[in-house]
């Protein structure tokens, strides 16, 4: 089958101040049609660059890229079927909300009455129409990231870049357009690919996410298997809070390598009844404890070892917060613990 | 003692601090005080004094309101030396922006660190020496037996500035004695303050503007005339309003080369100067102002300024 974007052994290295710095090294990846794939790594992984050899920005030093399988790898932005939203928008600042959409079927060559009514059909779908005549400086944040996204679908791409979109959001607008991008992206069936360095992003919106790491992909995976079943200890903590147990820690419960267990899956309970509760798989005394809304989060020395945990208790189980300093029996289930690897592996294309 | 000064420097600090308005007013009282009196007031005398005339046979100024200089002005002769004068200004502007432009645009999006300020340097080391020396450098390159004519010669294409000095109007015996030479010496000495304006202008244009345009579908030559030249138009503007006032105003360049014929800036030298006609001379400076005026009010109008 042929994929909508597919990479093979890309790299791209980059020449600063005398010194060669791969920001991307033999990359593998393949995006299937319709997929909200997320490209997800902290800053400078690697992953912007990857978005913007997609998007033609940036010609990659080895490697090829296809998109619906033609190589486009050496190929300029204005001859790739593909469009993106950028991080600052780069809406054109002289001329009006209207031009800046239609601009794509503009360049075209494409007469204005079609295109006008093209553009503003779009603007309707981003619930902008009444913007059409001002001009990008005139509109707010949320609105300008509207247009931008209309201006990106008018020549109707067969994939769709977002480079950290929502960046530039605050909380509450961000998450409403987060669930309006991924409705759009239901509706439109476009390939989208997202960049951002935001995990919870990532997890709520995507289909199958590729987490970057020093150029190089660790894995790639759906939200779920991400989450529960990382394969490296990084990728275990980039995506969420893990309580991480190596060595001596780890052969104690029984593990070879390395293993994962994340805060929510073990359970605390203060005043200890064998009789009711079974015997605790650890034992310790309460160092912190945290506010964080839904949950209180519990710093849990344990008294054998060195061992340290951290533990998430729903803010309904308790009548009162967790105290410091008291003692606290760990429950969990031993099938919750996953085995992670210490060193960074190449993840296979999937 | 010390502290009763402390306590009124912090009384005056505090006193600046809660009234903005006094601070501004501070600040900005000497040079508006400088550009209202001096710079406004000698523009003022110079309108002023041009509603008065001379006395052709005292010679001496009639302080009476009149409109004398400015029928004077409509005459064929000084109507012409008005025309060359804005015709050689329009070539000259056009000139330092086809020019300066590809400068301006390396300079702003491809040039990094130390080529960048060699490139400033560049431009900006002929401003560091005299004008007027430079001025004769350029004749000696431009004169007949002048470095231009000899190379030309040395490679067989005497013919190419034969054939060039023979055109009407813009020839002459030599290219420090035509016109065209003229032209070549007004380009250089104004090409600095063409390129510094674009070169401001198009380095606040974000590089994403271009990967945008690209991006769309726009290909080089269509995003350039979509975006780089309309939001690089207030740097153009603003570059040529100093190229064009300054060529209409210039009374050097064209007396030391070109022909003989005259420019605005000479004969208003000449006027106020030998003829001491100062009435005359002050209406006749008066025309590159309105023809600049006329020019931004086109330009305006043009939405020159509205990416500003």
């Amino acid at each position: 089958m042929t994929y909508a974007v597919s990479l093979r052994d890309v790299t791209c290295t980059f020449k600063s101040s005398g010194k060669f710095v791969h920001a991307v090294s033999g990359i593998n990846l393949d995006i299937e049609r319709g997929e909200f794939f997320t490209l997800l790594g902290p800053s400078g992984s690697g992953k912007t660059t990857c978005l913007r050899m997609i998007g033609g920005f940036t010609l990659p030093t080895s490697g090829t890229i296809a998109i619906e399988g033609e190589d486009v790898s050496q190929s300029p932005p204005y001859t790739r079927p593909i469009n993106t939203v950028f991080q600052d928008y780069a809406l054109f600042p002289h001329m009006s909300v209207l031009d800046n959409v239609a601009y794509g079927l503009m360049v075209r060559g494409m007469d204005r009455r079609t295109r006008e009514a093209k553009a503003m059909n779009l603007l309707e779908t981003v619930q902008l129409p009444d913007a059409a005549q001002r001009k990008p400086a005139q509109l707010s944040g949320g609105q300008r990231q509207r247009v931008a996204l209309a201006r990106a679908l008018i020549n109707e791409p067969r994939v769709l870049l977002l480079d950290e979109p929502l960046g530039a959001l605050d909380l509450k607008l961000r998450e409403q357009m987060q669930s309006e991008l991924k409705s759009l992206q239901r509706k439109l069936g476009i390939t989208f690919i997202f960049v951002t360095h935001d995990q919870h992003e990532a997890l709520s919106m995507s289909d199958r996410i590729g987490v970057f790491n020093q150029g190089k992909i660790e894995q790639i995976a759906t939200p779920d298997e991400l989450y529960h079943r990382p394969r490296t200890r990084f990728v275990a903590e980039f995506v969420g809070t893990a309580n991480i147990l190596e060595g001596k820690d780890a052969k104690r419960f029984g593990f070879g390598d390395a293993v994962m267990i994340r805060p929510e899956q073990i359970t605390i309970i203060s005043q200890q009844d064998d009789a009711v509760h079974g015997k605790p798989q650890a034992t310790g005394i309460i160092k912190d404890v945290q506010f964080f809304g839904a949950f209180w989060r519990v710093s849990v020395q344990g008294i054998e070892g060195g061992a340290y945990f951290l533990v998430d208790v729903p803010m309904l189980h308790l009548a009162a917060p967790p105290q410091v300093g008291a003692a606290a029996n760990l429950f969990w289930n031993a099938d919750a613990f996953h085995i992670i690897s210490q060193t960074a592996v190449e993840a296979q294309a999937a | 003692m010390t502290t009763d000064r402390a306590s009124v420097i912090e009384q005056l600090s505090t006193l600046l601090y809660t009234r903005k308005g006094l601070l501004l007013a501070v600040l900005l009282a000497p040079p508006l005080l400088w550009f209202g009196i001096v710079y406004l007031g000698s523009l003022l005398a110079l309108l002023a004094n041009s509603f008065f005339r001379l006395d052709d046979f005292t010679g001496q100024i009639v302080r009476e309101f009149g409109f004398s200089n400015f029928l004077e002005i409509f005459s064929p002769t000084n109507l012409d030396v008005a025309l060359r004068s804005t015709l050689m200004a329009i070539a000259v502007t056009a000139a330092c922006t086809a020019i300066g432009f590809p400068v301006a645009y390396y300079m702003a999006r491809h040039a990094r660190g130390t080529q960048k300020a060699l490139l400033f340097v560049a431009i900006m080391l002929p401003l560091w020496s005299s004008y007027v020396v430079r001025l004769y450098a350029w004749k000696l390159l431009l004169a007949k037996e002048g470095a231009i004519s000899w190379t030309l010669q040395t490679m067989n294409a005497q013919w190419l500035l034969d054939g060039l000095l023979s055109l009407p109007v813009i020839g002459g015996s030599s290219l420090s004695f035509s016109p065209m030479g003229t032209f070549v010496v007004f380009v250089y000495m104004w090409l600095p303050f063409m390129i510094l304006p674009i070169q401001a202008a198009i380095e606040r244009i974000p590089g994403s503007y271009l990967e945008a345009s690209s991006d769309l579908g726009a290909s080089p030559s269509q995003s350039f005339w979509q975006v780089v030249w309309p939001l690089a138009i207030p740097g153009v503007a603003a570059g040529s309003i100093f190229t064009f006032s300054l060529t209409l105003g210039d009374y050097i360049i064209p007396q030391v080369i070109g022909n003989s014929t005259l420019y605005i800036g000479q004969v208003v030298f000449r006027q106020q100067g030998v003829a001491g006609n100062l009435p005359f001379a002050a209406a006749f400076s008066l025309v590159p102002i309105l023809i600049i005026a006329v020019y931004l009010y086109l330009a305006k109008r043009k939405g020159a300024f509205d990416a500003l």
